[in-house]
């Protein structure tokens, strides 16, 4: 097991390198910061010592490696926009998106896990169609079209809930939150909801399809056999048996929401990374969509290392294989 | 012999019946994804036909006029025209503009399909049907790939590349020919052991031959399946990138763009700029998922016992 993790993380770094390098080329192929950064009518001198300043006059080769260099130190270098340390900016920036991402999973979960076993386990009931109509639904429409719905008819029409903005925030560990002020949930439901109904989908396609299949298997007819409750049945057999495909997604979502959220966050006007990064593309903000895609990536290799080892805790032939 | 097939086929399956014959039939059974197939095949035809049964031409700027603009559902312009769905912020005649944009949409989202559906089944192919180092080589980037979400990549891509047509063809095509490739490659790895291909390759035929008419037809099922949720997936994409202003050229707006520029309008109630266009989108998408859904349950074989 130990090898196993060592061999996965030697993997993952040189996994981080090619992506450092692929992620500095593409961002400074194209676009040239120099003229969002700097009036068009300065002069040449001071135009030309900015470009000194920031070391654009080197080759590509030379820049890549003190931006390396600077890594190494955790220096993800200064944006060029806010003028500050880009991990700082980023970090500044990830309690919001982290607020409404869990509260979209762990939403998107509870509610998905049984509306979809319940949908595999009667498929022709008419509750069934339902949720399965509303799942194609959810899976089908573009979250930014939700989103803008969700505005239209909560915000605008109804007048119920704020249309954008984090609201009222408490000071916790340094930190401001939304979650613990009733203010700051009013603002967080309509962004959360709107993250929530595509992994919602997502759960309820899969624990769907994993149910059907499992109540299928002889598995389930033994457990009938024996006299067992349908509800013991789909709690502890089928729940189990689909619980593999399950844990991957939610590892994954969990994730793949810093990128959703980049639509929700723009719609809403909530302050977090998604925000950040799609205002650093259009201001040609390097430093911060290097660094963003760096931390991403990393995130994403740390994810895909999770669930694997999750997947050896919770699949017994796995485990037996690797203890072998 | 034919009419009594015919009518034999009325009253129960007919086991002599042709695996594409039986397919469709029992495609037919389920009225809803008779209806999607129905409605997906009239909005195609609306795209086609669109400069035939559309008052205007929306990107011809001459033809506009701007103290039309963003007038309600059922205003006559001053073209003496009825805008039955309203117009937008330059005065497009709605109706005009969504079914326009129903053709970039179909045009983006088919293109980007066929070439990662090209790409992805080769790449896929040749990893499975080759083994050994390419095979590792290919489906290591591929995996790579796959561990981020398509809309992050299709995101940077679209922001590196620039606006229009072709830069976000390639955009979207980066970000999904791994589905393909994947399924291919999960194909083929099966399909490679069976016997027909220790035979095929037995004859003097060249490895490439067999793999590409061989072994590739017989991992179609699965990947029309994957086909089908990647032409909605990039329409959505596509639509989405629009809307966030990193995709078509504001001259030849999208229903994703439509979307985005009647948004800030949205606000102030004129909601039709925004909802007409989202609501074409929607019943494309859906339309697209739920015929795409049925053809995945027909071909599931575990769903047959």
């Amino acid at each position: 097991m130990l090898a196993f993790v060592i061999q996965r993380l030697l993997q993952a770094g040189v996994v981080m390198m090619v992506i450092s390098a692929m992620v500095f080329i593409g961002v400074y192929a194209v676009g040239n910061p120099i003229d969002v950064m700097i009036a068009p009518d300065v002069t040449q001198e001071i135009r030309e010592q900015t470009i000194r300043a920031y070391g654009f006059d080197k080759p590509l080769w030379h820049q890549y490696a003190t931006f390396l260099q600077r890594l190494a130190t955790g220096d993800f270098g200064r944006s060029f926009v806010y003028n500050m340390p880009v991990l700082n900016l980023i970090l500044s920036r990830l309690p919001a998106t982290l607020e409404i991402a869990l509260a979209a999973v762990m939403g998107a979960t509870l509610l998905g896990i049984p509306l979809g076993m319940y949908a595999g386990y009667a498929p022709h009931s008419w509750l069934a169609k339902t949720i399965m109509g509303l799942s194609v639904l959810g899976f089908s429409v573009p979250t930014f079209w939700i989103g803008l719905i969700l505005i239209f008819v909560f915000a605008v029409n109804l007048g119920l809930l704020p249309a954008g903005g984090r609201g009222e925030t408490v000071l916790l560990l340094g930190i401001d939150w939304s979650f613990l002020t009733g203010n700051g949930l009013k603002h967080m439901l309509l962004p959360s909801l709107n993250l929530a109904l595509f992994k919602m989908a997502l759960m309820i396609r899969l624990a769907r399809a994993g149910t059907r299949e499992v109540m299928l298997t002889d598995t389930v007819r033994f457990a009938r056999a024996a006299g067992e409750s349908e509800w013991t049945i789909l709690r502890h057999h089928v729940l189990r048996l689909i619980a593999i495909p399950l844990v991957t997604v939610f590892g994954l979502e969990l994730g793949s929401t810093l990128a959703f959220a980049v639509v929700t966050e723009t719609i809403f006007s909530w302050p977090g990374v998604g925000k950040l990064i799609i205002d650093s593309i259009s201001t040609l903000d390097r430093p911060v969509m290097v660094a963003y895609l760096m931390l991403v990536s990393l995130l994403f290799i740390a994810i895909n290392l999770t669930v694997d080892i999750a997947y050896a805790a919770l699949d017994p032939r796995l485990r037996a294989r690797k203890s072998a | 012999m034919t009419d009594m097939t015919a009518k034999t086929a009325k009253t129960r399956p007919v086991a002599v019946d042709s695996p594409l014959r039986a397919f469709m039939r029992e495609f037919a059974q389920d009225k809803v994804s008779v209806v999607a197939l129905t409605v997906l095949g009239l909005i195609v035809l609306l795209a086609l036909i669109a400069p035939l049964i559309t008052p205007q031409d929306p990107y011809d700027l001459s033809k506009l006029v701007l103290m039309d603009a963003r007038r309600p559902p059922g205003h006559v312009g001053s073209n003496g025209f009825t805008h039955w769905l309203g117009t937008d912020a330059q005065g497009r005649d709605l109706y005009s503009a969504i079914l326009y944009g129903l053709r970039i949409s179909l045009q983006v989202g088919l293109m980007a399909g066929a070439i990662a559906f090209m790409l992805g089944a080769s790449l896929g192919t040749v990893a499975g049907f080759a083994g050994g180092r390419t095979e590792t080589l290919i489906m290591r980037i591929i995996d790579l790939q796959l561990s981020f979400p398509a809309i992050l990549l299709a995101l940077v891509l679209a922001a590196l590349l620039g606006q229009g047509k072709w830069p976000l063809i390639a955009a979207l095509v980066t970000a999904q020919y791994a589905y393909f490739a994947r399924t291919a490659h999960g194909a083929a790895t099966a399909e490679r052991s069976k016997d027909y291909v220790e035979a095929a390759l037995s004859t003097p035929l060249s490895a490439a031959r067999v793999a590409f008419r061989h072994v590739l037809p017989n991992c179609m099922p699965p990947l029309i399946v994957v086909a089908t949720v990647q032409v909605a997936n990039s329409i959505a994409l596509e639509a989405t990138l629009s809307f966030l202003g990193l995709g078509m050229r504001v001259s030849e707006p999208s229903l994703g763009m439509l979307i985005a520029n009647g948004f800030q309008y949205m606000l102030s109630g004129r909601y039709w700029i925004s909802i007409y266009p989202g609501i074409a989108l929607i019943v494309l998408i859906v339309a697209i998922n739920l015929v795409g859904d049925q053809i995945r349950d027909q071909l599931n074989p575990r769903l047959r016992r």
